[in-house]
């Protein structure tokens, strides 16, 4: 399933030759990794594939032992996540990644939060929480996630609204990037519904998606192009329209080979 | 964890009538921090008004809050660690070494008094930043650190001195003198915890490092992945909350007007249990600062009222304990309905 109103074209996020080792235990044997823009990249592989490690290494939670990462052609190195969403990259994580007891919009800037003009602001760090929830408001609007009060504690919210607050921080401060790892595996099946609304919301605004997912309907649904992940590297990338589930799981358990021919077209043949 | 389970959204119904938003409102109001210990703190005045003639007199009540102002500073820093979900058993000492530090400068060595006062502040900011350097980078839980903290400073301060510091210059007990309004008289002392409070209250609710240290107690993870820096943000906090042990002691010592090497060795639980009462969570992430001077106020309206009644003190620690765990208890039901 293309979506047909974005360009899907130039390379934004590369990666060449990852290698990240733990001990004895090779996770990245030389991984490629290439996302267009305007796209959904889905990134699927067995546990130990090195899914994560790979996502891990994209987001700057781990810094790679070998291999280059480049960010609009040019070579960029995380040391961190924050290094990465200094580069507009963000995250939005399986867990729930927010505060309960802050309120949403305290939740949308934690971190990056808006302080007073003038002297309250610089002098006594006073923060503009007027700016913030009104800014939180158009966030949430974009999205149209049904939120009356920006001052609601995260609390109250249910999983999926909560989610709903984690991918509109990502969406409001991704300039290049927006790595969802797992974003609806901590959802009920109805949450994981609006959840996957929402991800479209942010696709038809243009920003590249890296989506990990177990969720092979869910993957096949939403993604333009899928990257699997075998044994630490990257053995196909294939088109949802061209493939069936059944031939994405082949080749990623290894009882399907993909040669180097047809690396971008494996079930042509 | 339960938030994986969906639930019906509040606020979102489209059908939230009017009579919702009134039963909204008045829970809320309800459900504001610090509300339910005011009331208690209010219920629990009147009732030792009705008791006793003396108690509601200007006199009486400038000397509740006199009597709580000690361990009312500590309970700032408290505050502070419980917030972040981590707990401080070594104030009370800490405080002692500090004012038995700064009071033998001042007396024994002849160091000005306001050196002696920075010296005395730089020792409990240090067993401070001791305290959350240990709990940051060795990772070690915040109740055996300060249990050890808590023993190195008692042996330090009987290393140190084991005989009573008087002869205090006047300068060290200055915010033990006061100022009258009408007939009342009220210390500074008394003036600068509740001006701390007031500070404490608007760094917490108004500033960024305010909101991150009810972040990281909240959701430690979410905190670090936003960007927050774990490890500097609780080693401030155990650092300011020293800072706060350093004036607890220097109001100690105007108080008593000597520095006393016995002090403090309860006002850990004591800060504690004021902090509980104010309504703050010891899981962290939840509570209010003004609850917890109104905790401590708490403590000393019972022991205050008490005494008038001619109640023996043993029964104000019996009520003590009583309150404590009927607060934790409503805090814990309170929990459970939102869950």
């Amino acid at each position: 399933m293309m979506s047909s109103a974005q360009q899907v074209g130039t390379p934004v996020l590369e990666a060449r030759g990852l290698v990240k080792r733990f001990g004895h235990v090779t996770a990245l044997n030389g991984t490629d990794f290439e996302l267009l823009s305007g796209e959904i990249l889905a990134v699927i592989g067995d546990n130990g594939a090195g899914k994560s490690s790979l996502i891990k290494v994209l987001s700057g939670a781990l810094i790679p032992d070998e291999g280059q990462i480049l960010l609009n052609g040019q070579p960029v190195q995380f040391h961190n996540p924050i290094a990465a969403r200094r580069h507009g990259i963000e995250t939005v994580y399986q867990d729930l990644a927010v505060s309960p007891e802050l309120n949403i919009a305290e939740n949308l800037f934690l971190g990056r939060e808006i302080r007073r003009p003038g002297v309250l602001g610089s002098v006594f760090r006073m923060l503009d929480k007027r700016r913030m929830a009104s800014d939180a408001v158009s966030y949430m609007e974009d999205l149209k996630i049904g939120i009356q009060s920006m001052n609601q504690k995260v609390r109250t919210l249910s999983g999926g609204q909560r989610q709903g607050v984690a991918v509109a921080r990502s969406a409001a401060f991704a300039s290049k990037v927006i790595i969802m790892d797992e974003p609806t595996a901590a959802l009920g099946v109805k949450e994981s519904g609006m959840v996957v609304e929402l991800i479209r919301q942010v696709h038809a605004r243009g920003l590249p998606i890296i989506l990990i997912s177990h969720n092979m309907p869910q993957v096949f649904e939403l993604a333009d192009r899928i990257h699997i992940q075998r044994l630490g590297r990257r053995v196909a990338v294939l088109r949802p329209g061209e493939c069936s589930m059944e031939d994405a799981v082949a080749i990623m358990t290894g009882a399907r080979k993909v040669d180097e021919v047809n690396f971008y077209r494996p079930c042509a043949g | 964890m339960s938030e994986a389970v969906p639930r019906e959204q509040p606020g979102t119904g489209a059908g939230a009538g009017a009579g919702a938003r009134i039963r909204s409102g008045v829970m809320g109001v309800l459900g504001l921090p610090g509300v339910g210990p005011l009331l208690a703190l209010l219920l629990a005045g009147a009732f030792f008004t009705s008791q006793s003639a003396q108690f509601l007199t200007g006199r009486n009540l400038s000397l509740v809050v006199q009597q709580v102002m000690v361990v009312g500073v500590e309970a700032i820093g408290q505050t502070l660690i419980i917030l972040t979900a981590g707990i401080d058993l070594s104030n009370g000492n800490i405080m002692a070494f500090s004012s038995v530090i700064l009071t033998s400068l001042a007396v024994t060595h002849g160091v000005p008094p306001v050196l002696a006062v920075a010296v005395g502040f730089l020792v409990s900011i240090g067993f401070g930043l001791l305290n959350g350097l240990l709990v940051t980078q060795i990772r070690l839980p915040p109740f055996i650190v300060t249990l050890g903290t808590l023993n190195i400073a008692r042996a330090l301060t009987l290393i140190y001195t084991t005989t009573t510091i008087a002869n205090l210059p006047a300068s060290l007990t200055a915010l033990g003198s006061t100022f009258r309004v009408g007939k009342t008289a009220i210390t500074y002392g008394s003036l600068l915890m509740i001006a701390l409070y007031l500070i404490m209250w608007f760094v917490l609710s108004q500033t960024g490092w305010g909101r991150h240290v009810y972040s990281i107690g909240d959701n430690p993870e979410a905190t670090r992945l936003a960007g927050i820096s774990p490890k500097r943000l609780l080693t401030s906090v155990y650092a300011l909350a020293g800072l706060f042990y350093g004036i607890a002691g220097l109001l100690l010592v105007a108080r008593t007007g000597v520095g006393d090497p016995q002090a403090g060795l309860t006002d850990n639980l004591e800060s504690i249990t004021a902090v509980v009462l104010g309504g703050t969570s010891l899981f962290g992430g939840r509570g209010n600062i003004m609850g917890t001077l109104i905790g401590a106020l708490i403590v000393g309206v019972f022991r205050n009222g008490l005494q008038l009644m001619g109640v023996p003190s043993i029964y104000q620690v019996l009520v003590t304990g009583i309150l404590v765990i009927l607060s934790v208890s409503v805090d814990q039901l309170s929990h459970r309905g939102q869950g």
